[in-house]
């Protein structure tokens, strides 16, 4: 089965992580890990504005 | 000048009136946010709403060609990969956002409704996803429906939903269910716009120097209650 | 305290009465569809998406023949997964329950599917120009329930050692013959009266394609259902087959997984955990046990403002501070 000009072929079997009764594939964990890395960076990173924000309060 | 008119209101009269006092146009399309609006976390609704937009768009353009184009053209795998990655990124995106107004406890100062849309949404969300992975029509699509069905037929669902009925489950998935994920997505909105993004936590000390006794309290909350600020549920 | 009390939240959020600054919603909205998009167009470009191509009972049949006809003979027996089910296919069990709440029995018959006529009978009625078939059928038919069961379990217990031994890795028995080249079966069962001629037939015509078509179609030319062959297939090997090799399988946590290395459905963690623990990896209620902890769950998640303790955690663990990092600081600084 062809992939249409994917640049990545990711159509074999997963690798899957296991631990103790957790079986987790390879790309599952990405994803998770991703979105735990994007939450704590949007709450420490600083937002653009701050400037505008402070002039608007004074 | 003008007096108001005599006549009884009519529906459509009373419609607008409630919908205009509820949202007045610069509350339903506000040019300014409480300054406190500062933070990254504060994007991660706005891409949900992105992220369903994109889905619905490539959705379509699938629902023009019909559900076997994408197996033998190009172009329809093509909008089928993007489907399928804008729904990875909706959930990705949702539940940052959900994460995000946790912790921020964005029910607060009468937002109850608010977070009830929110997670209905979401619960309302992954039956959506279902109906889509079974209307895939491949491989994937024939195990996730023989396997699904023991689940919900374990609670009588399985009787009048049938994950093994491809005609109703691809009209569930292409109608009904995001249909009823724009709706609860829009009432999500428009009850944001109503009440606000929520304020901050006070923090510890000022609310203790402020001398936090109830009767106060309800005071202070009865007095800077207005028209804007209609406080719903337990949580007031 | 009431426990209306103990349900109200001290909430002394009051309305905001400070500072409002410019916020283009719509343009962060434009610019959001625009940045979700290039990144939903550059991840197709990166990976595409899976599209294993569906399993047929052609494709069954003739890869796992004996499988096959070991299922083929459990649905004309009756005794297969689907035909003792219960509802929504029918009467053959009471499905699953907790304590006495028979929700899968209460809804109802609402598909009814008879293995025997349905899988069996029905389709091999269709081939035409076989007199010896219709005449097997026939004298199924005409026998008495005790003696079909006696024909159907003769005809089983061959097939059974087959697939036992199989498994076990061991020499299948020679009561089981099958042609590599005809992909034919042939089970040494005396006492199985018209069962093997049936059987060998329906080979025949699932090898063919006909099946398929043959369970697809029903009262009306139109159709959209599937229910039929897949659980016909379901019943079988080769789907599960399959779906091991893809780490689909339940004790797989397959429920989170996507064919290939794809990423699959993250948000069904908490799902698929609960059937990887006691009690419920090993009950025969799993289904409705863990339908009814996720919904229980749920509504939970629905209505975290009303529950105490839950509700204050974000106050007591302060990520907000970080959220709201600029607001405090100019706080602070006024």
């Amino acid at each position: 089965m062809s992939v249409m000009g994917a640049i990545i072929n990711l159509n074999h079997p997963a690798h899957v992580v296991e631990w103790h009764f957790i079986q987790l594939s390879v790309a599952n964990i990405v994803v998770i890990g991703l979105m735990i890395v994007v939450f704590v960076l949007a709450i420490v990173l600083p937002f653009p504005g701050a400037a505008r924000r402070r002039g608007e309060s004074s | 000048m003008s007096a108001t008119p005599a006549r009884p209101p009519s529906w459509t009269g009373r419609v607008r009136e409630a919908a205009v006092d509820a949202l007045p146009p610069e509350k339903l399309l506000p040019d300014t946010q409480p300054t406190y609006v500062a933070s990254w976390i504060y994007v991660f609704g706005v891409a949900s709403i992105a992220s369903l937009v994109v889905i619905i768009a490539s959705g379509c353009i699938l629902a023009l060609k019909g559900p076997a184009w994408w197996h033998y053209t190009g172009v329809g795998h093509f909008f089928n990969s993007i489907h399928l990655w804008a729904v990875e990124l909706f959930f990705f995106v949702m539940v940052v956002h959900l994460w995000g107004k946790y912790w921020m406890a964005a029910w607060r100062g009468g937002r109850t409704r608010v977070w009830i849309t929110g997670a209905v949404t979401f619960l309302v969300a992954i039956p959506c996803a279902l109906t889509g992975y079974v209307s895939q029509q491949n491989f994937d699509a024939q195990w996730i429906a023989t396997q699904a069905k023991d689940g919900l037929n374990s609670v009588g669902v399985g009787a009048f939903f049938n994950v093994t009925n491809f005609g109703q489950m691809y009209s569930y998935h292409v109608l009904l269910l995001p249909a009823t994920v724009v709706a609860l997505v829009v009432a999500h909105v428009l009850l944001v716009r109503r009440h606000g993004v929520v304020p901050p936590f006070a923090l510890e000390d000022r609310a203790a120097a402020s001398g936090a006794a109830s009767t106060e309290r309800d005071a202070t909350l009865a007095i800077a209650e207005g028209p804007s600020a209609a406080a719903d549920g337990p949580s007031s | 305290m009431s426990l209306l009390g103990r349900l109200r939240s001290h909430d002394d959020t009051k309305p905001w009465t400070g500072a409002y600054a410019p916020y283009d919603l719509v343009k962060e909205l434009c610019i959001a569809i625009g940045v979700i998009a290039l990144l939903a167009i550059l991840l197709t470009v990166l990976f595409s998406s899976p599209d294993e191509k569906p399993s047929t009972i052609a494709q069954w049949s003739r890869q796992q023949p004996v499988n096959f006809v070991a299922a083929a003979a459990r649905e004309l027996d009756s005794t297969s997964p689907t035909a003792t089910y219960g509802p929504p296919y029918n009467h053959n069990g009471e499905g699953q329950h907790i304590a006495f709440i028979y929700l899968q029995k209460w809804l109802g018959v609402s598909h009814p599917i008879d293995t025997a006529n349905d899988f069996v009978i029905d389709p091999l009625r269709t081939i035409p120009n076989d007199p010896t078939l219709q005449s097997a059928i026939a004298q199924y038919l005409a026998a008495p329930e005790k003696t079909q069961k006696a024909w159907g379990e003769a005809y089983a217990k061959p097939l059974e050692e087959y697939e036992t031994a199989n498994e076990e890795k061991k020499t299948p028995p020679k009561t089981v013959a099958l042609d590599p080249t005809t992909g034919a079966v042939t089970v040494q069962a005396s006492g199985a009266g018209p069962v093997p001629t049936m059987m060998s037939s329906l080979l025949a015509l699932a090898k063919s394609g006909g099946l398929d078509g043959s369970l697809l179609t029903s009262n009306q030319f139109f159709q959209t259902d599937y229910t039929k062959p897949l659980l016909f297939m379901a019943d079988g090997g080769l789907l599960s087959e399959r779906a091991e090799g893809q780490h689909l399988l339940g004790k797989q946590w397959g429920m989170m997984n996507e064919t290939g290395s794809y990423p699959g459905q993250t948000w069904l963690w908490l799902y698929t955990l609960w059937y990887q623990v006691e009690p419920f990896k090993a009950s025969s209620n799993a289904d409705i046990l863990v339908m009814l902890v996720m919904s229980a769950l749920s509504l939970a998640l629905i209505c975290i403002p009303f529950i105490p303790g839950i509700r204050s955690i974000p106050r007591k663990i302060p990520i907000y501070r970080l959220i709201w990092k600029e607001h405090y600081r100019a706080q602070q600084g006024v």
